[in-house]
Order: C-alpha cells, then sequence, then structure tokens
C-alpha cells in the first residue's frame, strides 16, 4: 500500500468559512478504501460538518480503533492530530486524552467489530463516564478489514455474502447506548448525507458522551440480498423520526417556531438544534420511551434514524471529576508539586 | 536454655485474619521504634478476608538488618489453627506467649522452648461483655503484658494509642486500661523474658512508610495528573494513596477544583489505555498494579513502545503464575515487564530497593517516560508495596523541573524548525513530538502501531521499518544512561567471586554479606537499579570468575535478562533463588552463597596441592 498525499494548492475562489479555511482544510489524505464504502460518505459528511461548523481543523483529535472504518481518519482533518490505537481500545485512550487536555474537540470513530465485540466494555465505559466526545461507529455488520466475517451487529436471520445465516442475536449499539447513559444518541445512514451532516454537527457541540450509531453498507461483504446492513435494505426500511438543522451561535438566529412541527433544542454552548418531528409520538428527551418506541419499530423489521435522545442539560467527566478548567497537560511545577513544608510534615507525621 | 538478646530478636504474631490483630501488631513494632530501637516488620496474609490465618513478624533490629533473618525468638500463637507450625518454628531456647485461659496438654509444647502462659480470655471476659470487644482488647492486652515481658517503655505505648484515637478520650481511656490489665498480670504472675528492648539512639531521622505509599507520593512530586487503574493486591494502595495525596496536595487552593484526574477503569486494559491516551495529549499518567494486569496490558505496552507515548507503570510484584500466591511476595515479572508486548520490544524498569526510592524512582519515571517517551515501569514487590519499612527521609529538590523531553512547541514551529515525528534529529534514538492541538497547520500528525516513515506516514517499506527499529535501540541504549546506576560494594578483601542482586532482597543480601565475611568467605557485591544494564553491570562481570545471582522467583529472571541483554556465558552466573512467596532471609542467601562458596572451594583445593 502507498500513502498519497493531496496537492495542496487551493483554488483560489473556494468559498472560505468566518475562520478563512476552505472546505479543503478539513480534508485528509486519499481514501484507500473501496470505492463505494460507506465509510468514505461518513468521512465526507465529517468534513461537511466540520466546516459548517466553523471549528479550528487541528483543534480536534481523531482517534480510532483498527478496521477499515478505523482507518477513516487519515482521510478527513489533515492537520489534526490522529491516533489509531489498538483493535477495540479506542475508547480508553479517548478518555485519557480528553483527561488530559479538555479543551480539544474529541472525535472517536470506530467500526462494529471494533466496539461491539473486542470493544464493548471500553465503548459502554466511555459512554457511561460521559467523556465529552462524539463517538462514531461505522455499523456495517462485518468485518471488513478481515475480509467478511459476521460482526455482533448482524441482525439474527442475516445472510453472509456467502449464504450463511447468522443465528447469533445482534446487539443494537443504540439501545445499549441509551442504557449506558449516553446524553446524546442518533442513527444514521452513511448514503443520507442531508440527515447525517445536522447530526455530526449537533453531536459535535454537545457537552457529553454523543453517539451516532451510522449504518454503513460495505460494498464488498455486506451489500448483498439478505443483508439487513445494505443500502437497498435500509433505503427500503429507514424510518427517519426527525430532521435536524443545527444554529451555531455566530449564525444570525432564525428559527422557525411553527408549533407541533418543530421543536427548538439550546445546548450548552448556545447552539439551537432545530428538531423537525417526522414520527408523531416520538420525543427525543424521553430515554426510556425511546427504548420502547426503537425495540418496536425493530421487531417491524425497521430501521429507526434520527436524533432518538438528548440531554442538554448533560454533564461530562470533567464536571463529575471537578477538574480545573485548563488542562491538565498544562499545569506546572508550581501547581502540581506539594511543597517541601508538605514534606516535612508527612515525614514527622511516619516516625 | 533461654535465648538471651537485648534490641535482637525476632517476634512473629500467628494471629486469625479479620481479628483486628493488625492495628495492635503494628502498634507494638512502632513502639520499639519509638525506643529508637529499629525494626523490620512484615505482615504474611492471606488471600482472604476473614477467618484464615495471618501473621506479623517483627525483627527487632539494633545492628539495622532490614531484612528478614529467619527463624522465630518469640512465637505468640493466638491461632489454634496453625499452633504446630508455629510452635516448630521457634528457635531452640526461644519462648511460646500463648493464651494459657484453657490449659493444654504437655505434647502440645516442645522441650526445648520456654512457655509463658497468660489467661488472656479469661481477663477479657471478666472485664468486657461484648464478643468484639472481647476480641479487640484481646489484642491490647496481649501487646502490654509483651510490653512487660520485654521491657518496652508503657509510657510509648500510651503515646501511641493517644496519637491513634486523638479526639476520642474514651477510647483512649479504654484501650489504655487494656494495657495495663495485660502489663499487670505479667508484674504479678511472670518474670521479664531474656529477650530486651532498651532505649537506644540507632533509628535516626528515618521513616517508617510503605513502598507503595511512597510511590505514589513520588508520582505526586514527579507531577503525574491522570492515574487510572483497577483494583488489584498488593498494587491496590499505591491507587489510593495517590487519591489521598491529591485530595489534600492538589486541589486549586482557590477553586477547590482537581488539578488530578483519577479514574478507576473497567479493567486493565483500560487503565493502560486511558494512561496511553494522556500521555499521548502531554499529561502525566501512570497505572499501578500487579502481574495478571500486565498481562493484560501487553498489547498496549506494544504500542507504547512502537507509537512512542510515554506511560508509567508501577507493578507490585507477587506470587505468580496467573493467580498463583496473590498475597505473597515475589520478584517473578522482570521479563515480563522488560519484554512485554509482541514482536521486538524493551522497556526501562526501575528496581528500587527500599520506599525511600520508591519515592525517588516514582517521580523519576515521569521524567524518563517523558525523555524517552515510552513506557517505563517501576517494579515493587509485595514486601516492598505493601510493608513498612524503616526507610530515609522523602527529600526534594525545590529547583527541580519537570523534565518534559523533547517536545516542539507553537514557537518553535513557527520559527520554522523541520517536524518530523520520527526523525533522529540528535543521533540518540530519541524524536520529538508535538502536543495535539498545538498549531493549525505545522507539527500535526498520525499516530498509529502500524510501521511509518520519519515523518509519521504510512509505510510498510522494508528498510523504512528495519531504520525505525534500530533507532527504537538506539534510543533504547540512551536509557541506559538515564536509569539509575547500578551501585557496587567490594569486599573487604580481593576476591574473584561476585554477587549481583536487585531490589528487597537488597537488606537480606547485605546482612549475608556481614555473615559471610566473619565466616572468611569475601564477595564483591552490586545492586542494578535499572534496566537496560549500566556496562558498570558488565564489567563487573567480566571482572569476576563467578558471579551468584540472588532473586525471588523460580526462573532466574534476572540471570536471563543479563545472559541475554549482555551477551554473558551463562556458566559464569550462578542462581541463588527463593521463591516460596515469603521475603527472602539472610540466613538463607548466607547458607545458599556460602554452601557454593565452600563446595567449590573444596573442589579447588587438590588441585592448588598438586
Ligand atoms: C487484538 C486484535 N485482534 C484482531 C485483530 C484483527 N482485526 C483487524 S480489523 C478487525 C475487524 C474490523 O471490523 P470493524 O470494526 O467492523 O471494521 P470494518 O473493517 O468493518 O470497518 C479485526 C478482527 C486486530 N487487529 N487486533
Ligand atoms: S472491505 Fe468493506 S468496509 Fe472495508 S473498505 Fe471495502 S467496502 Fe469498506
Amino acid at each position: 500500500m502507498t500513502y498519497i498525499t493531496k496537492p495542496q494548492l487551493h483554488h483560489p475562489k473556494l468559498a472560505a468559512n468566518s475562520l478563512g479555511y476552505t472546505r479543503r482544510d478539513y480534508e485528509g489524505s486519499v481514501s484507500t478504501l473501496c470505492a463505494g464504502c460507506g465509510h468514505d460518505s461518513i468521512s465526507a459528511a465529517i468534513i461537511q460538518a466540520c466546516y459548517e461548523l466553523e471549528l479550528p481543523p487541528h483543534r480536534i483529535a481523531k482517534l480510532s480503533g483498527i478496521g477499515c472504518s478505523s482507518k477513516t481518519p487519515d482521510y478527513f482533518l489533515g492537520n489534526s492530530h490522529g491516533f489509531n490505537t489498538v483493535h477495540g481500545r479506542m475508547p480508553s485512550v479517548l478518555t485519557g486524552a480528553n483527561l488530559a487536555n479538555r479543551d480539544l474537540i474529541y472525535l472517536g470513530v470506530s467500526g462494529d467489530g471494533d466496539s461491539a465485540s473486542i470493544g464493548l466494555g471500553q465503548f459502554a465505559h466511555s459512554i457511561r463516564r460521559g467523556v465529552n466526545m462524539l463517538y462514531i461507529v461505522e455499523n456495517n455488520g462485518v468485518y471488513g478489514l478481515t475480509k467478511g466475517q459476521f460482526s455482533a451487529t448482524s441482525d439474527k436471520g442475516s445472510k453472509s455474502k456467502k449464504g450463511v445465516v447468522n443465528h447469533d442475536a445482534g446487539i443494537d449499539l443504540v439501545m445499549l447506548a441509551l442504557q449506558m447513559g449516553a446524553t446524546f444518541v442518533a442513527r444514521s445512514f452513511s448514503g443520507d448525507k442531508a440527515q447525517l451532516v445536522p447530526l455530526i454537527k449537533a453531536a459535535l457541540a454537545h457537552k457529553g458522551a454523543a453517539f451516532i450509531d451510522c449504518i454503513s453498507p460495505c460494498v464488498q461483504f455486506n451489500n448483498h440480498v439478505g443483508s439487513t446492513k445494505s443500502y437497498d435494505y435500509v433505503r427500503e426500511h429507514n424510518e427517519a423520526v426527525n430532521r435536524l438543522d443545527v444554529v451555531v451561535p455566530r449564525d444570525e438566529i432564525q428559527v422557525d417556531y411553527a408549533p407541533g412541527t418543530t421543536v427548538p433544542v439550546a445546548q450548552h454552548d448556545g447552539s439551537i438544534l432545530q428538531l423537525h418531528k417526522l414520527a408523531q409520538h416520538y420525543d427525543p428527551s424521553d430515554r426510556v420511551g425511546a427504548l420502547a418506541y426503537l425495540q418496536a419499530r425493530q421487531a417491524l423489521g425497521e430501521i429507526v434514524t434520527g436524533l432518538l435522545f438528548l440531554d442538554p442539560e448533560a454533564r461530562d467527566l470533567h464536571e463529575n471529576l471537578d477538574t480545573v478548567d485548563v488542562p491538565l497537560n498544562s499545569l506546572n511545577e508550581a501547581e502540581l508539586v506539594p511543597s517541601l513544608d508538605v514534606l516535612a510534615k508527612l515525614n514527622a507525621s511516619l516516625r | 536454655m533461654s535465648l538471651e538478646a537485648v534490641n535482637d530478636f525476632v517476634v512473629k504474631f500467628a494471629n486469625v485474619n479479620g481479628s483486628g490483630s493488625a492495628s495492635a501488631n503494628g502498634m507494638f513494632a512502632k513502639s520499639i521504634l519509638r525506643m529508637g530501637v529499629p525494626v523490620a516488620a512484615r505482615n504474611i496474609f492471606p488471600s482472604n478476608i476473614q477467618g484464615l490465618p495471618t501473621w506479623f513478624e517483627v525483627r527487632v533490629t539494633g545492628a539495622g538488618h532490614l531484612g528478614r533473618r529467619g527463624g522465630v525468638d518469640l512465637m505468640v500463637a493466638m491461632n489454634p489453627q496453625t499452633w504446630d507450625r508455629d510452635i516448630a518454628e521457634i528457635e531452640p531456647g526461644g519462648y511460646l506467649f500463648y493464651d494459657s485461659t484453657k490449659p493444654l496438654p504437655r505434647e502440645k509444647f516442645r522441650d526445648d522452648i520456654n512457655v509463658v502462659g497468660v489467661p488472656l480470655t479469661a481477663i477479657c471476659n471478666a472485664a468486657y461483655q461484648l464478643p468484639r470487644e472481647r476480641q479487640l482488647f484481646k489484642n491490647i492486652i496481649y501487646v502490654g503484658a509483651l510490653a512487660a515481658l520485654l521491657g518496652i517503655e508503657l509510657e510509648v505505648l500510651e503515646t501511641l494509642l493517644g496519637e491513634q484515637f486523638k479526639g476520642k478520650d474514651r477510647l483512649i481511656t479504654a484501650n489504655v486500661a487494656a494495657l495495663k490489665m495485660g502489663r499487670d498480670y505479667v508484674a504479678e504472675n511472670l518474670h521479664p523474658l531474656g529477650l530486651k528492648v532498651v532505649r537506644a539512639d540507632a533509628v535516626g531521622d528515618r521513616i517508617f512508610v510503605e513502598g507503595n505509599m511512597a510511590s505514589a507520593l513520588g508520582a505526586v512530586y514527579g507531577g503525574a495528573t491522570v492515574c487510572a487503574w483497577y483494583p488489584i493486591t498488593p498494587s491496590t494502595s499505591l491507587a489510593e494513596a495517590f487519591t489521598g495525596f491529591c485530595e489534600d496536595y492538589r486541589t486549586d487552593p482557590e477553586t477547590g477544583k482537581a488539578r488530578y484526574a483519577i479514574v478507576q477503569a473497567e479493567d486493565e486494559i483500560a487503565s493502560i489505555g486511558v494512561v496511553v491516551g494522556a500521555g499521548w495529549n502531554g499529561a502525566r499518567a501512570f497505572t499501578a498494579t500487579s502481574g495478571p494486569g500486565v498481562s493484560l496490558m501487553t498489547e498496549f505496552i506494544g504500542l507504547s513502545y512502537f507509537a512512542e507515548i510515554p506511560a508509567v507503570i508501577f507493578d507490585v510484584q507477587r506470587g505468580g503464575p496467573s493467580t498463583g500466591m496473590p498475597t505473597r511476595t515475589q520478584q517473578a515479572d522482570l521479563l515480563a515487564g522488560a519484554y512485554a508486548g509482541h514482536g521486538d520490544t524493551k522497556h526501562p524498569m526501575l528496581l528500587p530497593a527500599d520506599p525511600g526510592e520508591c519515592f525517588e524512582m516514582g517521580a523519576l519515571a515521569f521524567d524518563l517516560a517523558d525523555r524517552l517517551q515510552t513506557t517505563v515501569f517501576v517494579m515493587l514487590d509485595l514486601d516492598i508495596g505493601m510493608n513498612e519499612w524503616l526507610t530515609k527521609p522523602f527529600e526534594w529538590d525545590p529547583e527541580r523541573k519537570l523534565d518534559r523531553g523533547k517536545v516542539m512547541t507553537y514557537e518553535d514551529l513557527e520559527a520554522g524548525k523541520e517536524f518530523g515525528r520520527y526523525l533522529d534529529v540528535d543521533g540518540d534514538g530519541v524524536p520529538y513530538r508535538t502536543y495535539p492541538g498545538v498549531h493549525p497547520t505545522k507539527g500535526g500528525y498520525f499516530t498509529r502501531g502500524t510501521s511509518r516513515n520519519p515523518y509519521a506516514r504510512y509505510s510498510e517499506e522494508g528498510s523504512v521499518y528495519v531504520d525505525n527499529m534500530q533507532r527504537l535501540l538506539r534510543k533504547f541504549d540512551t536509557a541506559k544512561a538515564l536509569v539509575p546506576a547500578p551501585i557496587a560494594r567490594l569486599a573487604k578483601r580481593a576476591t574473584r567471586e561476585g554477587v549481583i542482586y536487585f531490589g528487597s532482597s537488597t537488606p537480606s543480601m547485605h546482612e549475608a554479606l556481614e555473615t559471610l565475611d566473619a565466616q572468611g568467605l569475601h564477595l564483591d557485591a552490586m545492586r542494578v537499579r535499572g534496566f537496560p544494564f549500566a556496562d558498570e553491570v558488565f564489567d563487573f562481570i567480566a571482572a569476576h570468575d563467578r558471579v551468584f545471582v540472588v532473586e525471588q522467583n523460580r526462573d532466574a529472571q534476572l540471570r536471563t535478562l543479563l545472559v541475554n541483554e549482555g551477551d554473558v556465558a551463562p556458566a559464569k552466573l550462578v542462581p541463588v533463588l527463593n521463591y516460596d512467596g515469603s521475603p527472602i532471609t539472610a540466613r538463607f542467601i548466607a547458607g545458599a552463597v556460602g554452601g557454593l562458596m565452600t563446595a567449590a572451594a573444596r573442589v579447588r583445593a587438590p588441585e592448588a596441592a598438586e
């Protein structure tokens, strides 16, 4: 495999956001994934979301595990620090990174093999700790990089490319995230950019553990009849409960408050999520109701997408630990090393 | 025959786990220290909360021998379950102290020992109603009785009780009364023993502290801000002590907010993951664990090695393999620490010999991890970690700076300094790094466990990989000068024989050297304190015909490391191994080494005659 860098030249007429960055500034190196892989569409959505949110690209730390999906951080935000950790254990590394410097924006990218099998524990624990991050699982229901084994999110009864039927129950990461206490939970589809980009924007703006399960078909091993994670299946069974617009505080706030159809939700950072309800009885502020709704729809073979749960008042791990406001990695000797007096007192107490 | 000794004897308490004896026994040890007489105290406890046998050994040692001597002069036999083996351990002429409330048949004793009976249960039952009171005060009563038998000043014990129960006057009064019950019984019915504690001035300004606590304090002074850990004996108290110190000394005085983050992780894999993430992001981070934890962390340790991320692991070793003897001591993770990981890896290790060094090396580990951008192990064991040792007081140079190693800042990058994450700019194998988020256009890079070129770009080119692996070796060589140097102790007379040892074996080794010296068996000695081994270690081996390697594991792991890293002829290194889970004794070392030396002398003698 070779590494391909993109030319750094920008077209002089490329539009720039208020920070002066063009969309190209949010790109990374050229993807080496299969043509048509859903993961590439998610990368494109991340690029779009970060550009629109006007985030300084270098202030985003992107971490991943191992797998095709986990390779993608190389393909966006080329000027930020990235970290391909080990298989399934990105959540702990992200947690540590976040503890070291609370000022960066944390984006964890993982696969369903990565997060639902080897990394299920770390996934659950990073969510329950409320690590301030966006955790995206690029869910293709299959192990891509090791060539097509079933993953733990493969639905019971779904078929592999070779026609083998999966007998094990699938793990629904969205329901797990809800149970683990995630304060922002969404599901989307790599083929639905109109839905995915605002979800990513809202999740990045969210303070606390934000989780997006993004169905992302693997054209190589899981895009056939019998798969429940193929492009066709998801298009046919997608039930979007809502649509989202994100209005960041720097924009002129123009929200259409048409009652009954649109709910404005203010986030921690001042951004406003404008939520257009599609499903009549769906309430994204009700964790228990969300679980019941998801289960009922799952039984019908439907894939519910949209913003499924949101707690705009969420606390994050740093708040729970009550750490200082500045990054821990910036503290100096005077702030960290106790005085000689302390040592003298300790010595005296140990005699 | 009755043993007679002043400030030089071994007392062992046989108790039942959970009976509340630990604090009484600890007070006994401390009272002797307060009389200016050094003690070495060791808790020998089962992997159980309540009911199984537990022992506490106190060596009273005016001469300051802090290792275990071997043998028991006075056995305080409070556990019927272990009666026979406890009695068997007593030295001929030694003493047995027991609860004489119920008469015991003659065959329960030995003819060659002195039996001292105090009817503890009877005294307790007369004085207390509640069962828990009876149990707790029984411990205090025997301390009072022992004080009278051994000449320990009652005022010293009273002061200790006063400190322990500060502000709870009723408890102080009650405990002092119990002490006096024991003392009075002895005064009225018994004679003092041949073993005596006499006030001395041999403790100096030394402190009495556990290695785990000392290490935790080292981590505080070393500037660690992130700790992620998972409970495992014998390392748990290290993380708990760090938490306590941070609460006391690391809280922002104005806001009350924490200048640290401590996470009790879901397992050891997550603990080291958090450490690696924090280290990657420029914080000083550590975990404390034991052998089973290191096994689980191995994949991440390999990542830290190859991706070059600072991390510190305190490995408080216990008896392995597997769950082995979880509450017993060994030095059996040496190879696991040195080579943890798949593929070719090597990790620096620091080998403290007492809590004083745990503090120093605990702090140093963070400088080294940052300077070398790799995992650094501090190898304690249960004996140093969980027992209180008499050790030099903590000292710190207030001018000392946290050495963050080679970090390129925003200013460096702005000034146009070339940044290649894995470029060996200085020829020492150590590259420069940047902290994430430092600069909008420069210094960003992708960290990965896969092979890459000096500019951090993915590459599986064979030559690129080999260059990188060679640089990592250069870096490891650089570590040689940074880890603590070995310490040599030369024999009084020139000798061709040497001994190498490390860690908690040190005090017993030193005592054994004195014993051997007195027998005319002279040995040069070297204590290794760090891995990679300094050149002096191999010079030492080269300068001797035969070198004993004393360690507390079955497979002679230090010897293996010496052979492996120094290309030493294996036959030259003679293993001397103790691995029964109890701390190595001076008697064992002197016996084993002395035996081998005299045997060799006997073989050599006829040749000399020819
Ligand atoms: C400890 C360990 N075990 C196994 C592997 C092999 N491995 C690499 S990627 C992968 C599965 C990836 O699947 P998924 O996370 O779903 O990502 P995808 O490739 O489908 O995007 C496995 C099992 C590994 N790298 N490390
Ligand atoms: S194997 Fe599947 S998941 Fe991997 S790059 Fe190809 S299409 Fe994507």
